[in-house]
């Protein structure tokens, strides 16, 4: 929590700002996401480039789309910033950094940052996506943060593996769940802190990590400094930034953020008929399979003739088999040439060289992944406008 | 341009950048300027949503004639049970006019 008088002073600017009505500041740019009251500032923050703000207390930054077609990682000064509650860890001191690990363990841990850099470490190049990524494109719309879609990304994280950590406090017999908790909390007492768990075979797996490495800086502060979990092929819900807590249960986990929030329909899909409610719900989990054109945005003029589209993939962690591009929406579907194969949790980078007669296109492109699951050529809908992976649909005119 | 967005540049940061530097860090959030629409009510919403959230967190929200009280009631009462947000019975009716006003 924040202590009061830190409370008051972070409101109190909010209190200027709208007490006085406008207040001289820099204008800067604002971009318009591709949906009604899609207008946002593009913002600076510390260790980031301009990103596109959507909420400044807790700050909540979207990657500008154009990033995606830079390459398959995402650099540390454009990847996406969510958080849900507003006392957000500002002076954090590396050296009196400590993990505890508890509950039902035979051997508490009390691991310095520096304790845990000297464990073998492990690396692994993954996405991490919001849950709600591309929820301003839901129809009918629903609460909750209006994202395009830049609330993803794909980094080279670094760290020691989760399991590890475990081992090392020795789980006893009935461990059933590991909740994790950051540094960040809420401002009132009466909010549920934010925490994640998962079950213990899937925390032990090896491959679920504590970060403190991206792309081969230290983690942006932002982005969890100076440790986050990383839970490859999951939703960024369970990535916990600021990690300093880690709790084995013999039971599972019931606090709010499980238990209430980041739930899914239990269906197949995921989804519900539009507009209705789901009889059964389960906690979110694997990302679904997604697609993008990065190189050509929508409602662009291309000149008729050759060009070559390209874009990313990917998915929960099967990996991608098959990217195919559509130019008559949807009818036929030629496939891509994939890229650097980065690793199964990876963006999958993707080209198709293709020729364009003069007209209007709708460009489509859909990927399937090892398992055979692909992306629905209608999108799905659910409540809280997770999981969207529809065939996203590029339109151009060739003239 | 539905609200006044804008940014402050003055947040400068220390900031220890790579793994062999443990220097602490003080990391500094740009200036809040989002704001409020003007609005029936206004000085109550201000009081009871702006501890925990800035006024970006609703102006971003769907428009339209679906999104108007019943959207809005169900959005306060979601902050009062979920979220724990100490708000009086007698304040909640005007924040929800408020919001069903102005967005």
């Amino acid at each position: 929590m924040l202590d009061r008088r830190e409370m008051m002073k972070r409101a109190g600017m909010a209190a200027l700002a709208t007490g006085f009505g406008s207040l001289p500041a820099l204008a800067l740019d604002s971009v318009t996401l591709p949906f009604d009251n899609g207008e946002r500032p593009l913002v600076k923050y510390p260790q980031k480039r301009l990103m596109i703000g959507m909420t400044s207390r807790p700050p909540q930054l979207e990657t500008p789309f154009s990033v995606f077609n830079d390459g398959p990682i995402t650099p540390n000064n454009a990847f996406f910033v969510r958080y849900h509650l507003a006392d957000i860890p500002l002076d954090i001191d590396p050296d009196k950094f400590s993990l505890q690990v508890k509950g039902r363990v035979d051997r508490p841990l009390t691991l310095s940052l520096k304790d845990i850099r000297k464990l073998g470490a492990v690396e692994l190049v993954a996405v991490n996506q919001c849950s709600g990524n591309s929820r301003g494109f839901f129809e009918p719309r629903v609460a909750g943060g209006q994202l395009g879609n830049g609330a993803m990304g794909n980094a080279r994280w670094h760290g020691v593996a989760l399991k590890t950590v475990l081992d090392m406090a020795g789980l006893q017999q009935g461990a059933k769940q590991v909740a994790f908790g950051g540094m960040d909390g809420p401002v009132s007492d009466r909010t549920p802190d934010f925490a994640k768990a998962l079950d213990v075979d899937h925390a032990r797996d090896g491959e679920v990590m504590l970060a403190y490495g991206m792309n081969g800086e230290d983690l942006p502060v932002l982005n969890g400094f100076p440790l986050r979990l990383v839970v490859p092929g999951y939703y960024g819900t369970y990535w916990v930034k600021h990690l300093n807590e880690i709790t084995v249960l013999d039971s599972v986990f019931d606090g709010f953020w499980m238990k209430t929030a980041y739930r899914i329909p239990d269906t197949p899909c995921g989804c519900v008929e539009p507009g209705t409610a789901p009889k059964a719900t389960i906690p979110i989990n694997h990302l679904t399979v997604r697609s993008f054109i990065t190189n050509v945005s929508d409602g662009a003029k291309l000149k008729p003739g050759g060009t070559t589209l390209k874009g990313i993939a990917f998915d929960g962690g099967k990996g991608i088999k098959e990217v195919a591009v559509s130019l008559d929406g949807g009818n036929s579907w030629t496939p891509a040439k994939l890229g650097r194969d980065f690793g199964k949790y990876s963006f999958r980078e993707w080209k198709l060289p293709v020729r364009l007669a003069a007209g209007s296109h709708a460009l489509k492109v859909r990927a399937t992944n090892n398992a055979g699951d692909t992306q629905p050529l209608e999108p799905t809908w659910n409540p809280t406008g997770y999981l969207r992976n529809v065939v996203e649909t590029v339109r151009v005119t060739a003239a | 341009m539905t609200h006044g967005f804008s940014v402050g540049l003055a947040a400068i940061a220390i900031l220890a950048l790579g793994s062999a530097s443990a220097a602490p860090i003080a990391y500094q959030l740009p200036e809040e300027t989002a704001a409020f629409k003007p609005g029936p009510n206004l000085e109550v919403v201000q009081n009871n949503c702006t501890a925990c959230h800035s006024a970006d967190y609703i102006n971003t929200q769907p428009r339209g004639p679906k999104f108007k009280k019943e959207f809005w009631q169900a959005e306060v009462t979601k902050m009062i049970k979920n979220y724990g947000a100490p708000i009086e019975d007698a304040d909640v009716g005007k924040i929800v006019d408020y919001l069903a006003a102005t967005h």
